[in-house]
Parts: C-alpha cells; structure tokens; sequence
C-alpha cells in the first residue's frame, strides 16, 4: 500500500481525538510533497463518528470495527495497536511506509505497542516534519537547546507528534470511509475499565488553550489560585501550574507544566509567581508570547519571557484584571 | 510478598544544563552528571511504598554503560533490593526498538507480579519503550498510573490512568507492567543507612551474549533511526522588563497584549 497512515485517537465521548485532526493536516501536507496518499486508521466498538470527522481532513478513511475498542470498557491503545498491526501484515504491500499518531498519552501507548509487534523504529514527540525522500521529523531535545532532523534508516517508520505543531485544516473536499473487517487474532490481555471516573473541577485541557494563565509556589496557595483562575477567566484562557504548586496540593496534576507534566504552546502564556527552572521551562518555552509576574528580577523566566512585570503578583495581578474589564466594558 | 521490577534509566542531569551530543549524533554522557530519570524515581517510589505494605522486595533493571551502576547504588539506597545491569559496547547508540527487546529479554529472566516504568525520560523522552515490552512480553498493559493497588489474594491489580478528565480505573491480572507519572508521588532521599547498606547489595551484569542476542542483531549498528542535522532553536527576543508601580505596569502589560493581538 505505501503511503502515510494517521491512527484516529478517540475522546472519551467516541469522537475523534482533536490532536488527530492536526496529525490528519500535516498528514496531507507530507504526503503531498512525497507524491503518496495519505490514509487514516480509526479502530472502535463504533468507529463510525471519528472515522467520519477524520475523512474531512483526509481522502480515504479505514474504519475497523472492535466490540473490545470501547475506552469505557477496556483500555483502548492496545487493542487498537493490535488491530492496525493486523492490518499492516494483512497488506500485500506491507502496509504504508510512515505511521503517524498524536504524542498524547494513547497516541504514544499505540506507537509504542506498534513499534513491539512490527519491529519498526520510532522517532517521538515531532515538533515538525518534511519529506525529502523519506520523512525528515523535527524534535526540540535537552529543554528544547536543540533542535534535531532525524529520518528512519529503512522504508519503514512509526512518529508521535506532539499538539499544536499544526494548525487542523479540513481538506477540500471530505474523504471516504471504508469498513474494513479486522484481520488475525488479538492475542495481547486487554485491560478492563473497571470504572470511568470524571474528577470534581477538571479543568478544560490545557494542551489545547490558546491562552494559559499559570500559577507557581509564588501564588502562596490555594487561595492564590483563584486570583489565577479569575486572570484566566477574563483573558479566555486555561489555568496551568508549575510543579511546586502542585506539589503544594493547590491545583491538580492535569494543571502542571513541564518535564513530568504537559508541554504546551499556547499563544500567550501568562506566568504568576512562577521562577522558570529549567524543568518548567521545558513546557512552555515555545508558547508564542510569554509574559511573567514575579518579585525577583534575576528569576530564570526574565531571561526567556518577552515581557516581565518585576512586583508583587497580589497587585499586578487585580491590577491587569482592572484593566482588561475597564477597556472591555 | 510482591516481587517488582523497575526500570531505571540514568540520564544527564536536566537541572544542569549541560547535555550535548557527540558529532555522531550520540548522547555525550560526559558532559553532565547522570542521575535517575526523574519519571523513574516516582516508580521507584511507588514501588518503595507497595513493598512497604505488602512485603516483597524489588529489582532495578539499567541498560546503560558500566559506568551506570553509579546511578544504580542510588536507586538501590533508597531501598531496591538488587540490580541487573544490561551492558554491551555494542549498544551505545540504541534506538527506542533495541531498547525495547534488550529490556524485555532481561525481563524474561526475571520473576515478577508487576513491572513499574516512568512515563518518559528527560533525554530522549520518546515515551514508547515501555508500551512495547509489555506486547513483546504480552503483560497486560496499564499506563500513566496516578494510584497502584495490587491484590495478592486475587492476583490482579488496579491502576488508576489519569485521563483528560480525572481518572479511569483499570483492571488487570498479575503480572502486568504499570506506567508511572508523578502523580503517585515525591521519592524519597536515601537514608545513611540505605547508602551504607547499597554498598553491598547484588547487581549482576548481563551482556548481549548473556540475554541470547545474536552479534548484530541490536544496538547502535541497527538503529531503525538516524539523526540528520541539529541546530539551535530561533532565539527569543530581548526581554522587556517593567518596574512601574501596579496600575501603570498593568496598563503597559494589557497594551503589550493588545498590540500583540492577544485580547
């Protein structure tokens, strides 16, 4: 077959994982410059809703029918990894040359199941990708010092891309969707969800927020926080944390930024009481603008933000949310 | 009793800035102190915490260089109880793929009721070895756990996977490899008397050879990837400091955002 496959992720509502739509634009555009054609892959107890929303941005569509594939009933990576595995050995000509999914957490449980059952190699978390005879993906190694180009040695390669690295764009005219029937045998234990538990106050994601307002050990506590969450509010934007606050227990790990959290990159990322240690740097480093708060004007984030208030966050802050509602109203 | 296993990988130390690569395009492991990856430690934790518990005991698995055991005596300070070093000059230069079947061979030597990897690493960060042991191994797989709670009695465990919106509680019997995320909790420093008694705590070395791999068959010379060029990313423009007084800072900031399109 050849070619380029997109592996459709699944919200937990069954509709297409949003990161999939990005995989899907860049998709096309790389299958464009390499004169091949660009597929995606959605397996499901009922693929039909994400394989349809993922046929608006590519022009054929595989959906795979698993009852097992339901992510309120088992867990879905492995299982859907088993699946695209039996169809890529099913295929007369290997399946396609270049397997691409989302760097969120399913994205990397399939590219990872995949790479152990295939044998094929890995490149992780794209920040961008090129095809000069063979896929060329950018990676932002070391806290994002360098920037890398790395390529597969054989025909064949698995990439994980991380959010946001393109904009989602529906291609012109929408795609068809074929059903296809499994093929071979599962043989991996799949895992049960026992139970679906949403957790009191679970923020909106904050890999996708076009705006973070984020929150460190300057913020003092939980009450601190609602300062940040009122900033957000009137801004339209995400709350985010550094690993002390949510270390501190005032916010959420699902809220922390950076080396053993999220790596986001927002339009404008606004940093409260926040140092900007290399670990938190990580994180956010290429969100397009980055504004800090913070009393000590040899804290690490001056050295990267664009903008830097050096004051007091209790008063900056009330004094921006000021501001913003004066010029609104 | 438990037995576990956990991954430990050493890496350059992210806080010091200073990992490079060699002109090969290779990791250069000289240029900054190794420590525990940090998403190993919270493992190591929640196995320190299990065992604790249940009783049992845990062996840390490394697939580095020699010099790697340094890494290790720290893992085994804060209480593991032996180590299996993987080591072989072939394997300097390993993919994500030569990693994933050299640590499930050293696996299969092993006996366990769960498995305990970090989520990523802080150097190559690919976050995809473990999801592979687990289908080469077929263990049940159960990943960026926030809570681990194993029954002996049934012989399955139950993991909580942090999901977008709070957790879904999985399910699987024993053995099975778990994923770990920070969420389960801050690791320990090692006691005194954890270094003292590390000193003298097992760790055996095993060749390629000794895990039954053919002369070529993994590492460096196999890589399914290779590096093509590096740069430095676009630098940041200067840093505009304001020291104004609230209100007139305020006023600068929310022009800043305006003029950016930002509001």
């Amino acid at each position: 077959m050849g070619g380029i496959w997109v592996v459709g992720g699944i919200a937990p509502d069954g509709a297409l994982a949003r990161i999939s739509t990005e995989v899907a634009t860049l998709a096309r555009s790389l299958a464009g410059a390499a004169g091949t054609e660009a597929t995606g892959v959605v397996v499901a107890a009922d693929p039909a809703p994400a394989a349809e929303e993922l046929a608006r941005y590519l022009p054929r569509v595989l959906a795979v029918a698993d009852s097992d594939a339901d992510p309120g009933v088992h867990a879905w990576a492995v299982i859907a990894a088993e699946r695209i595995a039996g169809l890529v050995e099913a295929d007369a000509d290997g399946g396609p040359n270049l397997l691409l999914m989302g760097a969120d957490p399913d994205g990397r449980d399939v590219a990872g199941t995949l790479a152990g059952l295939l044998g094929w190699g890995v490149l992780a978390n794209a920040t961008g990708a090129a095809w000069d005879d063979g896929p060329r993906i950018e990676m932002s190694v070391f806290g994002g010092k360098l920037l890398t180009t790395s390529g597969f040695t054989g025909p064949k390669g698995i990439g994980t891309v991380r959010q946001t690295v393109v904009t989602a764009e529906p291609a012109a005219t929408a795609g068809a969707v074929e059903q296809v029937a499994a093929a071979g045998e599962r043989r991996l234990p799949a895992v049960r969800v026992v139970e679906r538990v949403a957790e009191a106050g679970a923020a909106a994601p904050i890999e996708e927020a076009k705006i973070i307002v984020a929150g460190g050990r300057g913020v003092g506590g939980p009450d601190g926080f609602r300062l940040v969450e009122e900033l957000a509010g009137a801004l339209g934007g995400a709350v985010g944390a550094s690993r002390a606050a949510v270390d501190s227990g005032w916010i959420p790990y699902a809220q922390q930024i950076g080396q053993t959290g999220k790596i986001v990159k927002p339009q404008l990322y606004l940093a409260l009481g926040i140092s900007g240690a290399i670990q938190h740097k990580v994180g956010m480093q290429t969100a397009g603008t980055i504004v800090a708060v913070n009393r000590d004007p040899d804290a690490p984030i001056a050295e990267f933000a664009d903008l830097v208030v050096v004051g007091d966050l209790f008063a900056v802050a009330p004094a921006i949310l000021a501001e913003l509602r004066s010029r609104s109203g | 009793m438990l037995r576990l296993v956990v991954l430990v990988k050493p890496v350059p130390d992210p806080a010091s800035a200073a990992e490079r690569l060699l002109p090969d395009g290779r990791l250069d492991r000289s240029a900054a102190p190794a420590v525990i990856n940090g998403n190993d430690e919270y493992a190591l934790e929640a196995a320190l915490k299990l065992v604790e518990a249940h009783g049992g005991e845990i062996a840390i698995v490394t697939m580095a260089a020699p010099v790697g055991t340094e890494t290790m005596r720290k893992a085994l300070a804060m209480g593991a109880t032996r180590g299996v070093l993987v080591s072989d000059d072939a394997l300097a230069g390993s993919d994500t793929l030569s990693t994933t079947r050299v640590l499930a061979a050293a696996l299969r030597d092993l006996e366990y009721d769960l498995v305990l990897a970090g989520a990523d690493t802080s150097d190559a960060g690919a976050g995809v070895v473990h999801a592979g042991i687990a289908a080469l191994l077929g263990l049940p797989y159960c990943s960026y756990a926030a809570r681990i709670e194993p029954d002996e009695a049934s012989r399955t465990v139950r993991v909580r996977r942090l999901s977008p919106t709070g957790y879904d509680l999985l399910e699987a019997p024993m053995p099975a490899l778990v994923v770990c995320t920070q969420a389960l909790g801050e690791p320990r420093y090692p006691s005194l008397k954890g270094i003292m008694a590390a000193r003298t705590k097992e760790v055996v070395t095993r060749s390629l050879a000794d895990l039954g791999f053919a002369d070529g068959s993994v590492g460096g010379a196999v890589s399914t990837t290779a590096l093509l060029d590096t740069r430095p990313p676009a630098a940041r423009a200067a840093t505009r400091v304001v020291r104004e007084a609230p209100d007139e800072a305020a006023r600068q900031v929310v022009d800043f955002l305006a003029e950016r399109r930002l509001i």
